[in-house]
Order: structure tokens, then C-alpha cells, then sequence
């Protein structure tokens, strides 16, 4: 499992945890999620923007 | 109970909503936007048109679903023209029966900041665009389609700093044929030492931009081809659609007139308290303890900080290292400056795909970076570098 981050805002995702608020399950790898999926927190699509690995 | 106000339904305005509601569920929290009141996110403006999207798709939520979900009152479409902070009120230009001043517990500015006007004379000056919002990327592309659908597809963009740039390189993508002047010798020269705005550049070059460096747009007519754009240098652009982005400055009218302290910002301390009382500011109109950042991660901190202190946990801002990211996918640009005044000097790293500036002092302590191309990935590990010293 990795953790990724968003390299506008520096909002992290963390495939252990998921993402429930938005219905992605803990475990979800980051190349799953659909492109159409927005940074929770500033908003910039996951296709127009690289997440990083952190950890 | 009077509400907390917030002034603005940017993303420093709406993060600030998010975060105090996850804190408070109950306090009146109302927000008053001179727009429609939908929120988006800014830094997709810049990269909207190469990936086909309208103004309409940009906006994730309408201002009805943001005022649900956080259980706010929002009044969209409505200035506020005056503060008073002694009676704690705002006067409201958009007189209905019932509500042309709203009373305050705690205000925040959220304003954000206007485009610099771009000062050219001419026929057309008129017809330069600038995109500050989500409105004039609407209008934008709606000009952009015009042209296109009469076999127009020439753009000249004012400024080669990180909106210009970001721009040139999104209408590049979309298929237009870009053209960048530029008053500094190479593109985002506040950041960037010169080896990296040039390989910068060049990346843009290589894509078809012209670059007008050294020079400064004075004048624009209406000509026979299109729009002439005159430089300083006599020397004449002919171009079809011209975008300003020569810079913003933060929004402090409302503030001054109300004598609240305004420097380039609204003067905040640390906790974003303005000198008036129960009047706070943050986002792109707010200059923090001395300093005025436009970008978004600082907002984001500054809006958790504030939502801390406004449920009854006085929270100071404190910036991790906090590097600006470009948006260029041509060559993309990671950038930490040293702080002014910091003694060293560049170490440049070049190789074919990227280049690894790094600004050190004597005894070879980071102070701060400049990553291009391949080698912003060594961006992380750079930033944990900072924290160490």
C-alpha cells in the first residue's frame, strides 16, 4: 500500500485508509480510482494533476 | 445569535466553511459572493482548455449543494459595499426588503484579488481577457471558439510569470499557436534562477511558442488579420485573441475604507486577525505576518488555522516548507526560494531532461530550490531536507 499526495495543496491519500466520504474503500490503489475523482480538498481532477508517492 | 460572515466563495472561503463545520455543526455560519456562488477550483482554469472542459463542468458544486452539505446561508450575486466594525455590519449593494446590512459575530474576508490592469491603449484594449474566475473562463473560451470556428487561432498572452505560463503551455496543448511577452529576460524570474526559466523556455519553444522577452506590450488596434499588438520596441504581433496575465493584487478596498490596515495585503497576524476587531482575512487578499502568498497550499493552512481559532482554538498559522508548483506539462517547475536576504548561491544540476537548482550557503546548508523537468521529482526529498536545517 502506498500514500500519495496532492501536489497543489498537499492533501494526502493513503490506500490503507481509502476514502469513504467519497466511496472509495480503504485498500483502493491510486491507479483505481476514477479519473473523473476530484482532490477532496482543493479540487483538482486526478487526471490533470500527478499525485506523489510519499511513503 | 448574529453569524460568522465570510466575504468571497473562492477556495479559501469555502475550505474555511468545510473546516469549521467538521469543528462546529450548529454556529450560523453565511457567506455573501458577488458570483453565482458555485464552488470550483482555481488552479483548473489554467489547464481547462486542453482537456476540452467548459466553465459549467469546472464547477463541482452549485451554491444550493455547498449551502447543504455545510449548513450554510449563502446569498450569491450580492456585493458588500461597506463595513462597519464598530456596530459589526456589512451594507449589502443588493437592497431586497429584508436584507441590505447583515450584523456580524465574526467577519472574514475571503476576497481574493484582481487581475493588475494591463494599461494598453489602442482600438482593441477593450478586447484583452484576463481569467481570474471561473465567468471569465467562460468568456474565454466562448472568444476562443469564435475565433476557431473562423479559422483563428492565434493567442498572445502578457506575461510569462505562472499564470502566463500555465496558460501558454494549456493553449499550446489545446492547438493554438502562443505567443508570450514577456518584461523579464526569462520566464518566472522572481523564482526561477536563469538556467531553469531558460530550460523552461526552451520546452516552450520547441512546442511552437514565441517568446518576446525584454519587451512590454504598449498598444493594440483592430487590424484587417485579426488584432495588432504593439511592443515597446515598435515591433508589431498579429494575433487574433490577447490574454493578460501580468500579475494580480490583492482585493483590500473594502478594508481600507473601513480603516482596517492594508499594506499589499490586508495586514493579518499570525492568527489572521485584522487590526479592526472580530474581523479576520485570509486567501489571496490576506498578507500574513508580512507575507502575501497566492497560492493554494497556503490557503489551505491558513483556512485550518482560522476554522481552529473561530471554534474556540486559538490556532496560529505555521507554513510546513512550502514549494510552488508550475503547471507546465511541458516541463514542469517546482520551486522553493531561498528567503530574501539568505546568503549562498545556485548549484546547478543539468542534464538532458531537467535541471536541479539548489541554492545553498557556505557550509552547504539547503535554503531553498529550483526543480525543472525530470528532476522535480526530487522535490519531496528536498523539502525534507529544509526541515531538517
Amino acid at each position: 500500500m502506498k500514500v500519495w499526495q496532492c501536489i497543489v495543496c498537499g492533501w494526502v491519500y493513503d490506500e490503507d485508509k481509502g476514502w469513504p466520504a467519497d466511496g472509495i474503500a480503504p485498500g483502493t490503489r491510486w491507479e483505481d480510482i476514477p479519473e473523473s475523482w476530484a482532490c477532496p480538498d482543493c479540487g483538482v481532477s486526478k487526471a490533470d494533476f500527478e499525485m506523489e508517492v510519499i511513503l | 445569535m448574529a453569524p460568522i460572515l465570510i466575504v468571497g466563495s473562492g477556495l479559501a472561503a469555502y475550505t474555511l466553511a468545510k473546516e469549521f463545520r467538521q469543528r462546529d455543526a450548529t454556529t450560523p455560519l453565511m457567506l455573501i459572493t458577488a458570483d453565482d456562488g458555485a464552488f470550483y477550483s482555481k488552479p483548473n482554469l489554467s489547464n481547462a482548455l486542453s482537456t476540452g472542459k467548459t466553465a459549467a463542468a469546472l464547477a463541482a458544486a452549485s451554491a444550493e449543494k455547498m449551502a447543504a452539505d455545510f449548513n450554510l446561508k449563502v446569498l450569491p450575486n450580492t456585493r458588500v459595499t461597506a463595513l462597519d466594525t464598530g456596530t459589526q455590519r456589512v451594507r449589502l449593494n443588493n437592497i431586497s426588503a429584508d436584507n441590505d446590512e447583515v450584523h456580524y459575530h465574526k467577519l472574514i474576508l475571503a476576497l481574493g484579488a484582481d487581475p493588475i490592469a494591463h494599461g494598453l491603449s489602442g482600438d482593441a484594449a477593450n478586447e484583452v481577457l484576463a481569467v481570474n474566475d471561473l465567468n471569465d473562463y467562460a468568456r474565454f473560451r466562448s472568444v476562443l471558439g469564435a475565433q476557431v470556428v473562423a479559422g483563428r487561432r492565434r493567442v498572445t498572452v502578457l506575461g510569462g510569470g505562472l499564470i502566463g505560463c500555465e496558460f501558454a503551455n494549456d493553449l499550446t496543448n489545446a492547438g493554438y499557436a502562443v505567443s508570450v511577452i514577456h518584461l523579464g529576460d526569462w520566464p518566472l524570474e522572481r523564482l526561477l534562477p536563469a538556467e531553469a526559466g531558460k530550460r523552461l523556455a526552451d520546452s516552450f519553444a520547441a512546442l511552437g511558442v514565441n517568446w518576446h522577452f525584454g519587451r512590454s506590450a504598449q498598444r493594440v488596434h483592430h487590424a484587417n488579420d485579426g488584432l495588432h499588438v504593439m511592443l515597446d520596441n515598435g515591433e508589431v504581433i498579429a494575433t487574433d485573441v490577447v490574454l493578460s496575465a501580468i500579475g494580480l493584487r490583492p482585493r483590500t478596498q473594502l478594508a481600507q475604507a473601513a480603516s482596517i490596515p492594508v499594506n499589499r495585503g490586508i495586514v493579518v497576524d499570525r492568527y489572521l486577525e485584522t487590526g479592526a476587531a472580530n474581523v479576520f482575512a485570509l486567501g489571496d487578499c490576506a498578507e500574513v505576518d508580512g507575507a502575501n502568498l497566492p497560492y493554494v497550499q497556503p490557503l489551505m493552512i491558513q483556512a485550518r488555522a482560522l476554522a481552529a481559532t473561530l471554534a474556540g482554538e486559538k490556532t496560529a498559522v505555521v507554513y510546513p516548507p512550502m514549494p510552488v508548483m508550475v503547471k507546465t506539462p511541458a516541463h514542469p517547475v517546482a520551486v522553493l526560494p531561498p528567503k530574501p536576504g539568505a546568503t549562498g548561491s545556485w548549484q546547478m544540476d543539468c542534464s538532458d531532461t531537467g535541471i536541479c537548482a539548489l541554492h545553498r550557503d557556505a557550509s552547504g546548508r539547503l535554503q531553498g530550490f529550483a526543480l525543472t523537468g525530470t528532476e522535480t521529482s526530487r522535490r519531496l526529498a528536498l523539502v525534507k531536507e529544509l526541515v531538517l536545517v
